[in-house]
């Protein structure tokens, strides 16, 4: 272990960038966006240690920093197998985030990249907090600069669209802080890895589990909690959509791993009915839902709740794939629900219209960024050989194991996901090349093709090799499951 | 010399209240002009902080005076300094405002003083008499201050209706006091603790009458519903300074003296008191919050915040345990400072034409004035509760200790409630963020501007992990005070 406290300088990192955005001059735009790439790039690079130097076969929390804070709330840090990867996607993404916001946002560029820095040092927070009040607080903040970046910077309903995201999050927040302090007085303490072995009672596990349930359905979000999503997608500039879409989505699923299962598994055994029957809704409603859109980013917005609805049923399955899965359909729809709004975020900054009937044959005129759509849209379909492909298929063969039924029932969202994403990919890319606005639209350029190369490239790659992030994950997911059973035998016993 | 030391431990009110002396016969014997008004105004800060510095130097311990009718304890000693430095700080605020307003008098620092002695009085009362007295040095103070501007209508309305509502709850609070003591037969609070403590106190009709009595008088000094209804006419009607004071130091002092009187004197009768006190929380919580919503004046807004922000603290009150006044402490030392802060924004909002209150003046305060819209932005994020600023830890503790004593129906309707109020607080931000701007404001005085800084580092800084000192944060520090000064009290 390194004497470095690399977990707090990945995650301040950022923060620094901020500041020193924040003493430049207000109109020093270009000054902005270049810190603000070399911040999310030096933080990336300072990240990668943590895959580098992970110790794939040691199970428990890697890289710990603890320091006194408040009383008994200590500033505790620390990755394992599970939480790792999404620091990973986190510092990995940002640069594309800066970089697809280079031309776009041409208002408050200072602020702007200000609030995009202040967002990923708190989203790397909540990933590597090991103490309850500790992850609440950076939970939460980050609502502060993403309700900026969707207010300020957002479309034409950007105000509603805000408040929705802020008010609904918020209010399903707070009741978990109360079963966080509910926690605290029963076990004295709010540190993660002790709570995660303190058994709590079975009655009081119940109204935990549906505390922490509250935030994280939100958060994810699940049926029939998941109607700011597509508000706040709509409205948020393109960046702002990847972040939400990528890694703020992926909280609510790191919640359910980090805290619903291991320290409430009784609860979690008795809800788990409940939140198939929640999944396989999202999956088939949204989906169907998905079909009905006009808009490119709505329809990216269901087809992410769906997709949200095969990680909780992979979570709930209780076993290794299907967990295996959930965290690996979470870091790929991290990347290819990334590269879908960045995809979108292409046309729109050319035509400034969402509108999926605008468009229409551009294969004609944009060739290469038909390729690129072409293997998102793909791999958002869940097509082998790409990422799409392993998360789903994990995630449908844990709950085969579990429960027949779930599985046969959330099969058909493959079906309905391929249906909604290649009408739409045929509607906006093949055809006649007729509307007169499209016809002097031009194809990617260098930045462009820059920012989607890389996503390319990691799409395909784990679609064809998963190891590396299952090895990485194996170790954690193992003894979560493990911890899992032994407190459902014992609790079996008891009854 | 002996008399002197023997009153070692009211020496801070005593320089408070000869330094009002002090400064009026100068205020008197001078010249009326702006310019000497100021100068008292500064006196009158020095005293403050004199006073405040007084009380930190004491030692640690309890103390009682003239024969136990005052207490000195840290509970006491943490109260009287948030309350030293909330009226400074108001006081700071004020002078720019009423020299462009032209009702700058020599007057107003002086009613500060007082009513800041009789605010202290109040946090080491520990007998109905002074109680009383102290009660009555703060309201009457206030209720001049509330109309201090007296050729304004509004202001001389607000002061009419702040006195008359004002004594009304006096004349209840008093009613109260006389039957606790014709029920006890004393009118010490640690006489009238141990009648309250023995068995069958708890169904004693005339005790159970004069603490609903005393409960309303006090309710109503801190505007907790249902006896808030003067908060937002007042708060509107007085001029602006004013109407940051009140939002400030009394609303603490008044605070500290409920919970001396329910934990001090009647614990015993915790059933009895718990159940109101829960009840004026949850309500206070949720109008605050709803009726906030519709409100276009932003002192009007204040006026619901605070009364809601009361029964967030009342939530520490209700919990009637150690952690739970340790709660009431921290919230109401971060809720002073938020005060202090907003209304730094508030009184800065200066155009050529005069101030203005309106929330839509600040749109586009982002714009025009970064400075002012992020300290604004900050003290609406930290009222609102959102971590990691200060507000979010006064949250974090009362809604802590009601946790422990299994209060659920007040923690679950509290946090909703915060999140309705987080709506209202949002829409100030988002006038100052998203929306157009309308004409920028004068330039921020450096007074103004000192508050706004010091209020923000302390809202974003104050609970970090951040090593100021050796052994932790600002938070930290206020923490173990706070802990201290509530076992005190038990």
């Amino acid at each position: 272990m390194s004497k470095l406290p690399l977990l707090s300088l990945v995650t301040f990192l950022p923060l620094v960038g901020a500041a020193l955005i924040a003493f430049l001059h207000r109109d020093a735009t270009r000054n902005a966006r270049w810190i603000a790439l070399w911040t999310t790039l030096i933080t990336f690079f300072v990240s990668v240690p943590l895959w580098t130097d992970f110790d794939r076969n040691a199970t428990g929390f890697q890289f710990v920093e603890t320091m006194a804070w408040l009383g008994p709330i200590k500033y505790k840090m620390g990755v394992d197998g599970i939480s790792m990867p999404f620091v990973l996607l986190t510092t990995f993404l940002m640069p594309f985030c800066i970089l697809a916001s280079w031309e776009s946002v041409e208002t408050r560029v200072k602020d702007y990249m200000i609030a995009f820095l202040v967002l990923e040092s708190l989203m790397i927070g909540v990933f590597c907090a090991l103490d309850l009040v500790l992850f609440y607080l950076f939970f939460e903040a980050g609502l502060i600069p993403m309700f900026i970046i969707i207010g300020v910077w957002g479309g034409a309903r950007r105000v509603y669209a805000s408040f929705k995201f802020f008010l609904y999050t918020l209010l399903g927040s707070v009741l978990m802080l109360l079963a966080m302090m509910a926690m605290y007085w029963h076990a004295g303490t709010t540190d993660i890895p002790t709570l995660m072995v303190t058994k709590f009672p079975a009655d009081m596990q119940t109204w935990l589990w549906l505390a922490f349930f509250a935030s994280f359905a939100v958060k994810m979000p699940m049926w029939p909690v998941h109607t700011w999503l597509p508000d706040a997608h709509v409205e948020a500039p393109t960046a702002g959509s990847v972040v939400l879409a990528a890694i703020l989505l992926k909280m609510g699923g790191y919640g359910f791993l980090r805290f619903s299962l291991p320290m409430f598994p009784i609860a979690s055994h008795d809800f788990a009915p409940l939140i198939f029957t929640m999944s396989v809704v999202a999956i088939i409603y949204t989906s169907l839902v998905a079909l009905a859109q006009e808009d490119v980013k709505k329809l990216i917005a269901y087809s992410s709740i769906a997709h949200m609805g095969y990680v909780t049923m992979g979570i709930f399955t209780f076993n290794v794939q299907g967990i295996d899965g959930a965290v690996f359909q979470m870091l790929s729809h991290g990347i290819v629900s990334a590269a879908l709004f960045l995809c979108v975020g292409v046309v729109y900054d050319r035509m400034h219209t969402r509108e999926i009937a605008a468009y229409g044959g551009l294969v004609h005129r944009m060739p290469i960024y038909a390729a690129c759509f072409m293997i998102f849209t793909m791999a958002n379909v869940g097509l082998p050989g790409t990422s799409g492909f392993i998360g789903e298929f994990l995630t449908l063969l844990g709950a085969f194991k579990a429960n027949t039924w779930v599985a046969f029932l959330a099969t058909f969202g493959v079906i309905l996901s391929a249906a909604y994403a290649l009408w739409l990919y045929r509607r906006m890319i093949f055809g006649v090349l007729e509307k007169p606005a499209l016809k002097a639209i031009t194809d990617m350029n260098a930045r462009e093709m820059l920012i989607l190369a890389p996503l390319v490239f990691l799409t395909i790659f784990f679609g064809v090799y998963p190891s590396p992030v299952l090895d990485v994950t194996a170790k954690s997911v193992k003894s979560l499951v493990a911890g899992y059973e032994t407190a459902i035998k014992t609790a079996n016993l008891a009854r | 010399m002996t008399l002197v030391n023997q009153l070692g431990p009211i020496h801070p009110e005593l320089v408070l209240a000869l330094g009002a002396m002090a400064l009026l016969l100068f205020g008197v014997f001078t010249r009326e002009t702006a310019r000497n008004a100021e100068l008292i105004g500064w006196g009158a800060i020095a005293v403050l902080l004199a006073a405040a510095v007084l009380v930190m130097r004491q030692p640690s311990g309890t103390d009682m005076l003239f024969d136990g009718v005052m207490r000195f304890d840290s509970f006491a000693r943490f109260m009287k300094v948030v309350v030293a430095l909330a009226s400074a700080g108001t006081l700071l605020l004020s002078f720019n405002d009423m020299r462009d307003g032209k009702y700058l008098k020599f007057e107003y620092p002086i009613l500060v003083l007082l009513a800041t002695a009789g605010m202290m009085m109040m946090i080491s009362a520990n007998d109905l008499i002074s109680l009383y007295l102290a009660l009555e040095l703060q309201s009457l103070s206030l209720y001049v201050m509330a109309a201090f501007r007296r050729d304004d209508v509004r202001s001389s309305e607000a002061g009419l209706k702040y006195f008359v509502l004002g004594a009304l709850s006096s004349g209840m609070l008093l009613y109260g006091a006389s039957m606790v003591y014709g029920f006890t037969g004393a009118t010490k609070f640690a006489d009238i603790a141990t009648v309250a403590l023995q068995p069958g106190a708890g169904r004693n009709i005339g005790l159970i009458f004069g603490l609903v009595f005393l409960l309303v008088g006090l309710a109503f000094k801190i505007s907790a519903v249902p006896f808030h209804m003067w908060t937002p006419d007042v708060y509107q009607g007085a001029p602006t300074p004013v109407t940051a004071f009140f939002a400030a130091a009394p609303k603490a002092a008044a605070f500290a003296l409920l919970t001396r009187v329910l934990i001090g004197a009647l614990g015993g009768m915790k059933p009895q008191w718990q159940q109101i006190i829960v009840f004026l929380s949850i309500a206070s919580m949720v109008l605050g919050a709803v009726a906030a919503i519709g409100q276009t004046n932003i002192k009007r807004l204040m006026a619901y915040s605070s009364i809601g922000n009361m029964g967030f603290v009342l939530v520490g009150l209700a919990a009637a345990s150690p952690e739970g006044i340790e709660g009431v402490l921290i919230y109401l030392a971060i809720y002073l400072v938020m005060t202090l802060g907003t209304f730094a924004v508030i009184l800065a909002m200066r155009r050529e034409k005069g101030n203005v209150e309106e929330i839509d003046d600040l749109a586009g305060l982002a714009q025009t004035n970064p400075g002012m819209a992020a300290t604004m932005a900050l003290m609406m994020f930290s009222l609102a509760g959102i971590p990691p600023l200060a507000g979010f830890w006064g949250k974090y503790y009362v809604f802590l200790a009601a946790v422990k004593a299994q209060l659920w129906p007040l923690a679950i309707i509290g946090v909703i409630a915060s999140v309705v109020g987080a709506f209202y607080y949002l829409r100030i931000i988002k006038v100052m963020y998203f929306d157009e701007a309308k004409g920028s404001f004068q330039r921020v005085y450096a007074r103004e501007g000192f508050v706004m800084a010091a209020a923000s580092l302390i809202i974003l800084l104050g609970f970090l992990p951040f090593p100021l000192r050796q052994g932790g944060s600002l938070g930290d520090w206020i923490m173990g005070t706070a802990a201290a000064a509530a076992r005190s009290l038990f």
